[in-house]
């Protein structure tokens, strides 16, 4: 028997993983969330049949769209996630002991759930309890806050769906709001290499530049994404990621990471020149 | 009745028509879209193979003998009337239709003056004589209400002579007058009651709505199914109650309308009719629920005022319509038109209209809760991107006209075109309005004023789309000459 899940990355590009198991399949109010075990990639977990993390990976992810912004800023307190109903942004969060409170905002219940149940990898420090869940839409939780939040992290689904509302200006213009005096804003950007993510990835990007007065895209490698290349944004009212980094301090702080570090951290922002070319068409540098 | 609301004749025999794969030697001359390959492309090989014409088993619209006539028994079921008419050129005819049925040249209608063009352009046409009731005004919103029975009452003695009283229900902004009262009030005056539902259809199928037109006993009621009701745009329903001698109105319709009625629009309301009778209720209680939603949103917001059944007062604002989300905008110092415009550009919303105090957004079951945040949010961001201090802005949306002449003697007199700045004290030839929403600022007849011309002014200037002269540019205007 050959079990295989496949994701089409564009029309004309396929990406397949051999399944060994089906583990779980729900539709909830919201979208249709799958939970397959395969020998290459371990568990993963698909949202509209798309591709959110497997457990061989994620940790790539979930540690560049931390780390980042808490190596800058050694005095974040409050943070608020958005999305990232599998865990793995709070599991990374958790490892700062100065951080007091985390908001987590997730849409779907359902998602949360089924990661506890099937993928505590990810999910096994939601239960800290500094942290909050909240089961509600993100922009709408946002609209309500002023002035709140040291670091905002996107940890969001694609633009389209679900996820739509989170790439928007006026969410962006929201988080501002939301967002402490020295605030931070990292989301998830997209990648550039196929059409369709292009496109809305230069959308994006121009929406926060108009925003922000500090707007930059940093990337990783992540191998189940489409083409393999990722891209975060980074937003600031102030700090910059690149001067602003805090090596000492953030390597005196003794977390274990599997991918980043704080060399990792000056050369993620040297992106290519075609993403460069991207991102300066979209308005921003 | 042999058919059910279940049913939809004339989708039926639509379909059975494109199973049967008749030969066409007849128009459209696109033959099912083979003959023009890109429109295909754009609307659709199903789209253009249901654009057919009038034959048998089709019926025909101007004379409806089967499928259409049982289609519109089944409308005219499904919403409590007597008769149904199909109409294919808007509301616009629906209202024109209604008018030109109850009055003759000459002959009087009592009518709020807040009417949509299209009930002037009636009279225009057939040279009814308007005898306009000042509605009742907010002064908070600067926006007209509906008629006051008191008001309808005075003109009703008057003008006993009256035939008819034309009355909207609900207003653009969701505001209906005390529709029961006014058609025992009309009816006790052998006055017919004509009703423009343009934007209450959904009183017919929704829980907990203003009464309808047909519910209320009024004679006739165009509604504009197209709106809130689910079908193509430009497709509409006519309603005539029981006082009504339907074959004479068919003939009326006849006068102006098609007759190459759109079987895409056709079918369209044949389809909606059924699914509003199927599910109507369901469908209408999630709008308002979202309204009701978005309204308490804005509110928290604070500065925008998203108004609703608190302003009820038995009088102008006898009901309102919950699944309108009319939010006055003047408070944060940006005129309605304003935040439309920037909802547009800035966050690609696009909503029904902005005035000079306020917006409108239709809030319908094809919405979703991810979008209304989105608008929530946006307005969010507007306020505190946008707001300023709102001193010196227009604070009314209407100024009661004089009238001077009928419409139509104004429209067919001798006319001279001056520059509308120029024209304070002359009578106006044509209409000058905003559009969306279609209320006249000036119709034909009517004086113009100082204060008519600076508010002309300071619509151009906040950036209202205005229509209506014959200067496209809007700087000149037609005035009647002595």
């Amino acid at each position: 028997m050959e079990l295989w899940y496949t994701e089409n990355h564009t029309p004309d590009v396929k990406f397949s993983v051999r399944v060994d198991r089906h583990l779980v399949s729900e539709q909830s109010e919201y979208q249709r969330i799958d939970i397959f075990e395969s020998k290459e990639f371990g568990r993963f977990l698909t949202l509209d049949g798309y591709l959110m993390l497997t457990e061989k990976d994620e940790y790539i992810y979930h540690e560049m769209i931390t780390h980042v912004p808490m190596a800058v800023n050694p005095d974040i307190k409050n943070v608020l996630v958005i999305g990232a109903g599998d865990g793995g942004t709070v599991r990374e969060l958790t490892w700062y002991d100065h951080i007091e409170h985390i908001d987590m905002v997730e849409i779907d219940e359902m998602v949360v759930r089924l990661c506890r149940e099937y993928i505590p990898q990810t999910a096994c420090k939601l239960s800290d309890p500094r942290v909050d869940i909240h089961y509600e839409d993100g922009l709408r939780f946002v609209r309500r806050k002023e002035n709140e939040y040291d670091l905002i992290i996107v940890d969001s689904t694609d633009p389209f769906g679900v996820g739509e509302g989170l790439f928007t200006k006026e969410f962006y213009g929201n988080c501002y709001k939301a967002l402490t005096e020295n605030g931070i804003l990292v989301n998830q950007h997209e990648s550039t290499f196929y059409a369709s993510y292009a496109h809305s990835m230069k959308k994006a990007h121009s929406r926060i530049k108009s925003t922000f007065p500090v707007a930059l895209v940093y990337q990783a490698h992540i191998p189940t994404y489409p083409s393999g290349h990722w891209l975060f944004g980074f937003a600031s009212k102030g700090f910059d990621p690149r001067d602003d980094l805090k090596e000492e301090w953030w390597n005196s702080l003794g977390i274990k990471t599997k991918y980043y570090n704080t060399i990792l951290h000056r050369g993620c922002f040297a992106i290519p020149n075609n993403v460069r070319d991207t991102l300066r068409e979209s308005g921003g540098r | 009745m042999i058919f059910k609301q279940s049913s939809a004749p004339v989708l039926e025999a639509m379909q059975q028509h494109l199973q049967n794969r008749v030969v066409p030697f007849d128009v459209p001359g696109h033959k099912g879209g083979r003959g023009n390959a890109e429109l295909t492309d754009f609307l659709g090989k199903q789209c253009l193979k249901a654009d057919v014409n009038s034959m048998k088993p089709l019926d025909n619209l101007c004379h409806p003998v089967s499928v259409i006539k049982e289609a519109e028994e089944l409308a005219a079921e499904a919403f409590g009337a007597k008769n149904a008419f199909f109409m294919v050129s808007g509301t616009t005819g629906s209202v024109q239709a209604m008018i030109m049925s109850a009055c003759k040249a000459g002959e009087k209608l009592i009518m709020p003056r807040n009417v949509h063009r299209s009930a002037i352009n009636a009279l225009v046409v057939n040279g009814a004589v308007p005898v306009y009731v000042n509605p009742g005004n907010n002064k908070r919103l600067g926006i007209p209400l509906g008629m006051s029975v008191n008001d309808v009452q005075k003109a009703i003695d008057e003008n006993p002579d009256a035939k008819a009283i034309l009355v909207n229900n609900p207003t653009y902004y969701g505001i209906c007058s005390d529709l029961k009262s006014i058609v025992e009030l009309a009816h006790r005056h052998n006055m017919l009651v004509l009703v423009d539902e343009a934007h209450g259809t959904h009183f017919y199928f929704g829980e907990n709505m203003p009464v309808s037109g047909m519910a209320a006993g009024a004679d006739m009621a165009a509604v504009s199914m197209h709106k809130t009701g689910g079908s193509l745009t430009q497709s509409s329903i006519l309603l005539c109650g029981e006082n009504i001698n339907a074959d004479y109105v068919r003939q009326v319709i006849n006068l102006t309308q098609t007759t190459s009625g759109s079987y895409l629009l056709i079918s369209s309301l044949d389809i909606a009719r059924k699914n509003l009778a199927l599910n109507g209720k369901e469908i209408y209680r999630k709008a308002a629920a979202f309204a009701d939603y978005a309204r308490n949103e804005i509110n928290r917001l604070g500065g925008y005022y998203a108004f609703g059944e608190e302003l009820i007062d038995g009088k102008a604002f006898f009901d309102f319509d919950r699944t309108k989300l009319s939010v006055h905008t003047r408070d944060i110092g940006l005129a309605g038109i304003e935040v439309y415009d920037i909802l547009r550009d800035e966050y690609n919303i696009q909503i029904e209209f902005g005035d000079i105090g306020n917006i409108l957004a239709i809030i319908s079951a094809g919405d979703r809760a991810l979008e209304i945040e989105r608008l929530i949010s946006s307005m969010s961001e507007i306020k505190r991107l946008y707001a300023k201090d709102k001193a010196g802005m227009f604070d009314h949306e209407y100024i009661n006209p004089e009238v001077v002449m009928p419409p139509q003697a104004a429209f067919y007199s001798k006319k001279a075109s001056i520059p509308i700045n120029e024209s304070s004290g002359k009578i106006c030839g044509e209409f000058v309005m905003c559009y969306p929403p279609g209320i006249p600022i000036l119709a034909p007849g009517e004086k113009i004023t100082d204060e008519i011309i600076r508010y002309i002014n300071y619509a151009k200037e906040k950036g209202c789309f205005m229509t209506g002269t014959q200067d496209m540019k809007i700087e000149n205007i037609n005035i009647v000459k002595n």
